[in-house]
């Protein structure tokens, strides 16, 4: 890994940065016949609708009104809410936060379920535990996380109440009840991802399996254990890397509808209330922000990759 | 054609997906005709009537009757999830496809813009674009149809570009060719069959999307049977009556199924490599 390609790794964030910028901005504020009435709605009194134009600075022509946005939020000002007049910036901060530990929960639970699975599919391959996992997977790829969510709050929370239904608890309030209240979300984000990512393993490590150096391995006389843990779980994690790294944008859109449905005042939440309240600042600083964390956590994905492959060497 | 549809048909999934995909068209055609009941009677005295004899699949909080709303329903959700990523597939290809025939500059230009979009996720691009142009289920297909758009593009870039070697190709530039000839006529035609895969398996995310949005309350509007309103709106009374809730997770997540067993046994028809 040189410093140039690090560099370069830089720049693509930036310009993915400032695509998604003109992008966000354009679809909410430019391209809208006049945001002042999307803001408002139909019944709005004009001098109420020409009090927001002149705040929004609707007038001005729209690179100028993008300038004006995009320097502000670059000194980390993303405006005031519409709906209750406090800053955007901090409110969607916290909310992120909470967003992380529910989107982070879920890419470890995923990750203990799906490797182990994967890999025990692709070493009974054709074998009964193989169908099982490819049948879990067709089935978790096909519920939408709302559905999963409605069904598991049914089941779980209301017919047999064994976990709290809604509601969010900070960690740092009452750990066990903090966790009580994460795990039904959990389960609903990690699910998809459990079975893109148990394919993958699947595929990978029969890939492994009939490779040259696992035979080398084998006929060297290790023990199975060895082979399987040290040479082959290594080589399938690999492009697992990869495709974890692009689920993190289903675990974002996982995480709006999980967070709507339990209640849990993340920053998918605040999106939606954002979008229902015509919060205009906050649909923006939402969505840049997400955006932002998804490009963030790919290029963190890239760089572990490079870290884990040693014989990848980008220049 | 006849000789992939055979092939579709010596796989599993194949066969076990058209047989679904049977049922979903015969549903979306006659739904209307097969449906028992119309789907906005109502019978108060039938409210939340457990599933039997009389009602398949129970009724609703209003007495609707739940299988009648599916059966009507699946016109209102499957055909436009359809519509919606087969448009957004043939944009994408447009542009993935001119991205490789331009090469060099524009193709690396293109292809960062492209991955600056897909980084922000569809779900969230549907979403900044329904609360823009209305929500509705029109608007909500075609938010759906442009999130689909750049990842299709950048799937068919990639098939595009061993097609931008082929001689065929090179034949048509060396003609005098126009760009736009070259891309319509001589490359995306070459560029179809994984595309039509990657856009069937696509087919099954729209339709969780469609759901989604309309979950929401940006997607179709009551009193419409759409599936993903018609969780919606059972949510109050899952205590009363899980039987409305799960009628409609059930068809959308067989929906979803079937297209996702369409597609993987496209992939295995299609790709003669791929043999086992």
């Amino acid at each position: 890994m040189t410093l140039a390609w690090l560099l370069r790794r830089f720049f693509t964030v930036l310009y993915t940065l400032l695509v998604v910028s003109v992008l966000v901005f354009g679809l909410t504020q430019i391209l809208p016949a006049d945001a002042a009435v999307t803001l408002l709605g139909e019944n709005a009194t004009p001098a109420a609708l020409a009090a927001v134009r002149e705040r929004l600075g609707l007038g001005d022509p729209a690179w100028l009104q993008y300038w004006h946005w995009l320097s502000a939020l670059l000194q980390g000002d993303f405006g005031t809410s519409m709906r209750t007049s406090q800053p955007v910036g901090p409110a969607m901060f916290t909310a992120l936060g909470r967003s992380l530990l529910l989107g982070g929960a879920s890419l470890v639970v995923m990750l203990v379920i799906a490797v182990p699975l994967g890999m025990w599919a692709a070493l009974r391959r054709g074998k009964a535990a193989d169908l099982m996992s490819s049948l879990v997977s067709y089935l978790g790829v096909s519920f939408p996380e709302f559905v999963t969510a409605t069904l598991l709050l049914i089941v779980v929370a209301d017919y047999f109440q064994l976990l709290p239904a809604t509601g969010y608890v900070p960690p740092g309030e009452d750990l066990a009840d903090s966790i009580r209240h994460l795990i039904l979300p959990v389960v609903t984000v990690s699910l998809i991802m459990v079975a893109h990512v148990s394919r993958m393993v699947r595929s990978e490590t029969i890939d492994v399996l009939n490779s040259d150096y696992i035979r080398a391995a084998r006929l060297k006389g290790l023990p199975p254990r060895t082979v399987l843990l040290r040479h082959v779980l290594r080589n399938a994690l690999l492009p697992t890397v990869t495709i974890v790294a692009l689920d993190v944008g289903y675990l974002l859109g996982g995480i709006i509808v999980v967070e709507e449905i339990f209640a849990i005042p993340g920053i998918g939440r605040a999106l939606i209330v954002a979008i229902t309240s015509r919060d205009l600042p906050s649909i923006q600083a939402g969505a840049v922000i997400m955006a932002a964390t998804y490009a963030v956590a790919n290029t963190l994905a890239d760089i572990a990759y490079v870290l884990i492959d040693r014989r990848i060497r980008y220049d | 054609m006849t000789d992939a549809l055979h092939r579709l048909l010596r796989t599993p999934q194949g066969v076990l997906g058209l047989g679904l995909l049977a049922v979903l068209v015969l549903a979306c055609l006659l739904g209307r005709s097969l449906a028992p009941y119309s789907p906005e009677a109502m019978d108060f005295a039938g409210r939340f009537a457990p599933p039997g004899a009389r009602h398949w699949f129970g009724a609703d909080q209003l007495g609707r009757d739940v299988l009648s709303r599916l059966l009507v329903g699946a016109s209102s959700t499957i055909p436009l999830a359809v519509a919606a990523t087969f448009s957004g597939a043939l944009v994408g290809a447009c542009v993935g496809t001119l991205s490789a025939y331009l090469g060099g500059r524009w193709d690396e230009a293109i292809t960062r813009t492209i991955d600056a979009v897909m980084a922000i996720p569809h779900l969230l691009l549907a979403l900044i674009l329904v609360s823009t142009l209305g929500k509705g289920s029109t608007n909500a297909a075609l938010a759906i149809a442009i999130s689909v758009a750049p990842s299709m593009a950048r799937v068919t870039r990639s098939v595009a570009l061993s097609v931008r070697q082929q001689d065929y190709v090179k034949a048509a530039i060396a003609r005098g060719e126009g760009a736009g000839w070259i891309v319509l006529r001589e490359m995306l035609p070459n560029v179809a069959a994984p595309l039509i895969i990657e856009a069937t398996i696509r087919v099954a995310f729209a339709v969780m999307l469609f759901a989604t949005l309309s979950f929401l309350g940006l997607g179709a509007q009551p009193p419409a049977s759409e599936w993903g309103l018609m969780i919606s709106e059972a949510r109050r009374f899952m205590h009363q009556a899980p039987w409305i809730l799960v009628a409609p997770a059930l068809a959308i997540a067989t929906t979803a199924i079937c297209f996702n067993l369409l597609g993987d046994g496209l992939r295995d028809a299609l790709n003669p490599r791929d043999e086992r």
